[in-house]
């Protein structure tokens, strides 16, 4: 990535960390909790719905995975710091990858269509266990957690800081994926899969890796929400809404990018909130919601960030063919493309 | 000159189709050995069989001396057993050098290393070169047009420095210009030591190009020699005439 990159990426995570430090309301910081959580389920799911172009739609049974594994670890224990189910985390993003790795051996023999179905009935099939194994998940009466022992004014803050940095490694592995020959080898399988198995792309292999890395992130969020929530019930801990919310948000912001998962999980997240509160306890939010993602489609297809990327390329591409002296403009479009590229992919 | 690739009495049947119906044929190892036969005459079906996207109903397919029947199609590339296919099979999300790269059947460990390294940009370079594709080596494979779209995709398999080619009709589509950059570059590597077996409807190119020549029909192979003698083949005739 260029300089201006890291400095983007470094003044963003600079706010992050300074957010909850200005005052504010506890409601704002809770939104931004529950953004965060989005934006890392997002970015963990668009490795596998984005770069490898296979849309999973059971990534909330990973979610339910890890809130039940953290409920589990701490149901009915003492905590002294409150920092121990934070520890417990990579632990909890181990199991989640540890079961996601059969599944995707297993799912990922199926593609497109169908591998979405495949992948749905695996979290009805989890959210079904979460119901009906009572000695371990409760049922429907659900399982609780210790309360965290943090100081009332500032309860939120050390799950905002952890979901801070689960952010940042999320983004890191998929800035890792892009930058090394595993974005490559998905991009390969997105396009066209058997073309790629006979090139000698490790095809099974990229996408049980990206797909494990991926739902062993989205157990760590599940997890954390277990902890923030005190209390799990399995409707809410292997929700399909999540999923879907999962999804929208990264086709809203762009696959296959670094930032776009994140920017649909702030404004979904945000707005959804918003509309929420605004619109009162009964449903009408949601058709307000479904609105506002009704606009985007219609004006950016594609996802907002290779929508604008489109755009820009496009114009500085016009820009180059109509300037006097270019290469490109004395001869024809295709040779002012030519003059473009090298700048375009600096 | 032995046998690079040997076909053994392949069977594959769809439904009540025989596609391809016990046939055998050889390819010394230097040819250029050209495939033709009619429509549905079952040479992308063997093309499919020997290059392991389609398992065999029955029959033997050796390569460099093993059994290769049914063995992976990744694991064959790396094996140095390539092929393109009949509609340009590129990655138009990908830039023309990254089409390369992505090519070279890398191994496990490579995959943690930079996506366009250094060493892959220099093995890169010599066929981007070659192929005079360096000028749009940065564009997506997408703004490509389809003739230069066929020249990549024929790059890209000699990334992994393969000694078998199959090309599955490497000049249906494309103009005549390119028709000739095509004809070189074949006959180059060639020269070079690479193995073709090419799949083309256009019978002036195979005339001018390969020897020996194939004729399939029906799923079996009816003839094998020099291109002179093909054309008044009886069998040859009739597969194409009908009768």
């Amino acid at each position: 990535m260029s300089r201006a990159g890291v400095a983007r990426g470094g003044g963003f995570f600079l706010l992050l960390l300074a957010l909850p430090f200005f005052g504010l309301a506890h409601w704002v910081v809770n939104l931004l909790v529950f953004v965060l959580m989005f934006a890392i389920m997002a970015s963990a799911w668009n490795l596998v719905g984005g770069f490898a172009g296979y849309p999973s739609l059971g990534h909330a049974a990973f979610f339910g995975i890890g809130a039940y594994s953290m409920a589990l670890m701490f149901h009915g224990a003492a905590l002294s710091s409150g920092y121990e189910p934070f520890v417990a985390l990579p632990l909890i993003g181990l199991v989640g990858a540890v079961i996601g790795w059969p599944i995707a051996i297993i799912s990922m023999r199926t593609r497109a269509d169908v591998f979405a179905i495949v992948t749905i009935t695996f979290l009805f099939m989890i959210q079904t266990l979460a119901f009906n194994v009572r000695s371990l998940t409760g049922g429907s009466q659900g399982l609780s957690l210790p309360v965290a022992p943090f100081p009332a004014a500032s309860y939120e803050r050390p799950f905002y800081l952890v979901l801070v940095a689960m952010l940042a490694v999320a983004m890191l592995l998929t800035f890792g994926a892009m930058r090394s020959k595993i974005g490559l080898s998905l991009v390969a399988v997105r396009a066209d899969e058997d073309k790629a198995r006979g090139i000698g792309v490790r095809v099974s292999g990229v996408k049980v890796l990206a797909f494990s890395v991926s739902v062993g992130l989205t157990a760590m969020v599940g997890g954390v929400w277990a902890y923030y929530e005190t209390f799990i019930y399995p409707q809410f801990a292997v929700d399909p809404l999540i999923t879907i919310a999962v999804v929208l948000m990264t086709f809203l912001g762009g696959r296959a990018t670094l930032w776009g998962p994140v920017l649909g999980a702030v404004i979904l997240e945000a707005g959804q909130q918003t509309l929420a509160y605004r619109l009162g306890g009964s449903q009408f939010y949601l058709i307000a919601y479904a609105l506002v993602f009704l606009v985007i489609m219609l004006l950016l297809p594609r996802g907002i960030l290779p929508t604008l990327e489109e755009r820009i390329r496009l114009r500085r591409r016009a820009r180059v063919a109509n300037a006097p002296d270019t290469p490109g403009a004395a001869r024809t479009a295709d040779a002012g493309r030519v003059a473009l590229a090298p700048g375009g992919r600096s | 000159m032995s046998a690079l690739l040997g076909v053994d009495a392949v069977t594959k049947v769809f439904g009540g189709v025989r596609a391809v119906d016990g046939c055998s044929l050889e390819v010394a190892e230097g040819s250029v050995t050209a495939l033709v036969g009619p429509n549905g005459s079952g040479k992308t079906t063997l093309f499919n069989i020997i290059t392991g996207y389609l398992g065999a109903d029955g029959g033997r397919v050796t390569f460099a001396g093993r059994d290769v029947t049914g063995r992976d199609p990744g694991r064959l590339y790396r094996d140095g057993l390539s092929r393109t296919f009949q509609q340009a099979r590129v990655f138009p999300q990908l830039s023309v050098l990254e089409n390369l790269v992505v090519a070279a059947g890398y191994g496990w460990t490579r995959l943690f290393t930079p996506r366009v390294g250094r060493a892959d940009r220099e093995r890169a370079d010599e066929l981007l070169d070659e192929f005079r594709l360096a000028p749009v080596a940065d564009l997506l494979a997408a703004e490509l047009s389809y003739g230069q779209r066929k020249l990549l995709e024929f790059a890209a398999v000699l990334m992994s420095s393969p000694r078998l080619v199959l090309l599955d009709e490497p000049t249906a589509g494309v103009n005549p210009v390119m028709i000739e950059t095509m004809e070189r570059h074949i006959r180059s590597r060639n020269a070079a030591g690479i193995t073709f077996l090419i799949v083309e409807h256009d019978m002036t190119f195979v005339m001018r190009l390969c020897d020996p020549v194939i004729v399939l029909d029906a799923g079996r192979q009816i003839f094998s020699g020099r291109p002179d003698e093909v054309q008044n083949n009886p069998l040859v005739l009739d597969a194409y005439l009908g009768g």
